[in-house]
């Protein structure tokens, strides 16, 4: 079974979230990024544990983005991946076309699953994934916690309102993976000195006009100061959630 | 026309479909647009009129009783394409997450995931929703001429406007071999309130020291009719169960009303409740940046402070 991972780049979850002329565009300078976490710890560990225990077939991982997004493709390697593709293009592309050069990826090469993290941390939009099987007119199965494989058919535990949805999906399909489904793993030496010399193809995206664009970014609404009670004001507490916040 | 996609569960609409059905309504009337609703499965027409809704196309076909990304996409695009449909308003909950993404491809339209409020039509049609985990806003201009849009919950309030609703039966091509997945069974966690749907979160952290002592939040949370949650400290060493976990790598969510209890207030975890819209602190440590972005807090010792908070709830629900 051969597996696509896509990985994205984002900003550390600790970075300021800044932006620049004119509020129209994030200010990427001093920012330290990082894989996507649920793309990272999940998607690509999982991938990698199911390969382990078929013993067959490979992990790619598949970037769109800048054309120096090496070093992240290179971790995931170092994590355990098999090779790595990175389709060049801005590293702002919206979804629907990052979806579009991956759907045309897998396709081209017959990838039996297609994983994505179910978000990614910086414009938060869940969008990639169904994308991609929209394109590829396959099954979609998004935020998924729990992923087994059988053969070529696959039993996924679904997050819905108020608890989890089991189901199952025969190759090819696409997921989207949240916590859950597997425990971080920390690249090891010898994993980081194998990264070094394992194949990372650039490949140039296609693109198009696009549908969506951020004309503006704003800052979120600023709160007033916190109201502070002591612990024998909690009746005081309760009246002001009743009367003044109105949320009780 | 703008149409509604809303769900029902045993011919009940969930709460999201209420908020997409106000804001459906309030859309189609700055754009002086007509507007529908679609359900795929059977729902009860005069409470879609009571949010403004004068027509509801009905699916009642035994085949939708379980959702389906692909099968489901296709049906909703063949009725919003048979209707003349121009904007696509789903709810950015469980199922519209993946439904709206294979829409925007299989309509070839534009698409905001979880938008936080109503369009800018002043120049061109621009939507706000949070970006960086609720680190910033971006408003986004759709440039196509068919436009999705998925609201996220608690972005606006449900509000009734009665109208009689026409029930139009709606018919897809949709069959058996368009569905993609098996549905097996649901686990479901009985008794409790969603956490994505919640009005009212009582969550707590590491502060508590241990997962015997969660007891109290739980009263809390039952007195009020409030889901629990917790920090993702508290969920990775199984305190509590994963799908209770807010933040930045867990859950986002907006509800009207957030307490965080021994819960320090880390960037990451900040990113997922900051929009909320009342957030109450309780923590020893008087630095905790929790109380920076609350509304009203208590420094205080848990412990102490929870028993006699519950104290005066149970009076006020009295």
């Amino acid at each position: 079974m051969n597996i696509l991972v896509c990985v994205s780049k984002v900003p550390d979850t600790t970075a300021k979230i800044a932006f620049k002329d004119n509020n129209t565009k994030f200010a990427s300078d001093g920012v330290t990024y990082i894989l996507n976490p649920t793309d990272e710890w999940y998607a690509l560990v999982r991938a990698i544990e199911l390969k382990e225990a078929a013993g067959a077939g490979k992990v790619t991982v598949i970037n769109v983005g800048a054309g120096d997004n090496d070093q992240y493709l290179r971790k995931a390697l170092a994590i355990g991946a098999d090779d790595a593709v990175l389709i060049e293009s801005a590293d702002d592309l919206e979804p629907f076309y990052v979806a579009k050069e991956i759907a045309n990826y897998a396709r081209t090469n017959n990838y039996d699953v297609v994983v994505t993290g179910k978000e990614t941390i910086d414009y938060n939009s869940f969008s990639v994934g169904g994308m991609i099987a929209e394109f590829m007119d396959c099954a979609f199965v998004s935020q998924v916690s729990k992923w087994d494989m059988n053969g070529n058919v696959a039993t996924l535990n679904r997050e819905v309102e108020g608890g989890e949805e089991v189901m199952e999906v025969s190759t090819p399909f696409v997921l989207s993976a949240q916590k859950g489904m597997a425990e971080q793993r920390l690249p090891n030496m010898k994993g980081i000195m194998m990264a070094k010399t394992k194949p990372l193809a650039k490949i140039a995206a296609v693109g198009g006009d696009p549908l969506v664009t951020i004309v503006k970014f704003d800052e979120p609404k600023s709160k007033s100061a916190v109201k502070l009670f002591s612990i024998d004001e909690v009746e005081a507490l309760v009246k002001a959630l009743n009367e003044e916040a109105k949320v009780i | 026309m703008v149409i509604v996609y809303i769900e029902a569960v045993n011919g009940q609409l969930k709460k999201s479909s209420f908020e997409v059905l106000t804001y459906g309504k309030k859309l189609a009337d700055k754009m002086s647009s007509s507007v529908a609703a679609i359900c795929l499965t059977p729902c009860d027409s005069n409470v879609v009129g009571e949010y403004g809704i004068n027509k509801l196309f009905q699916v009642s076909d035994a085949i939708f009783s379980h959702f389906d990304s692909k099968a489901f996409a296709k049906a909703v695009a063949e009725i919003f394409n048979a209707n003349g449909g121009q904007i696509l308003v789903l709810p950015f909950n469980q199922n519209g997450k993946a439904l709206a993404p294979r829409l925007s491809v299989r309509l070839n339209a534009g698409l905001v995931n979880g938008a936080n409020a109503l369009a800018n039509t002043s120049n061109g049609f621009v939507i706000s929703k949070n970006v960086f985990s609720g680190k910033a806003v971006a408003n986004y201009q759709i440039h196509t001429d068919v436009k999705i849009v998925s609201l996220a919950s608690n972005s606006i309030p449900a509000e009734k406007n009665p109208t009689s609703c026409e029930v139009v039966a709606a018919a897809t091509s949709v069959s058996a071999a368009d569905f993609s997945t098996k549905y097996i069974k649901s686990e479901l966690v009985s008794g409790d309130i969603p956490l994505s749907e919640a009005d009212l979160v009582v969550s707590a952290g590491r502060g508590l020291k241990g997962p015997e002592n969660w007891g109290m939040i739980e009263e809390c949370a039952k007195i009020l009719g409030a889901a629990t949650a917790c920090s993702r400290a508290v969920a990775d060493v199984h305190w509590r169960p994963h799908h209770e976990h807010v933040g930045q790598t867990g859950l986002a969510i907006s509800p009207n009303l957030y307490i965080a209890v021994g819960i320090s207030g880390a960037i990451q975890h900040l990113a997922g409740v900051s929009s909320s819209k009342t957030i109450v602190v309780i923590n020893t440590d008087p630095e905790a940046p929790f109380f920076k972005a609350a509304d009203y807090g208590i420094v205080g010792d848990a412990f102490e402070v929870m028993p006699k908070f519950n104290e005066a709830l149970r009076k006020l629900k009295a």
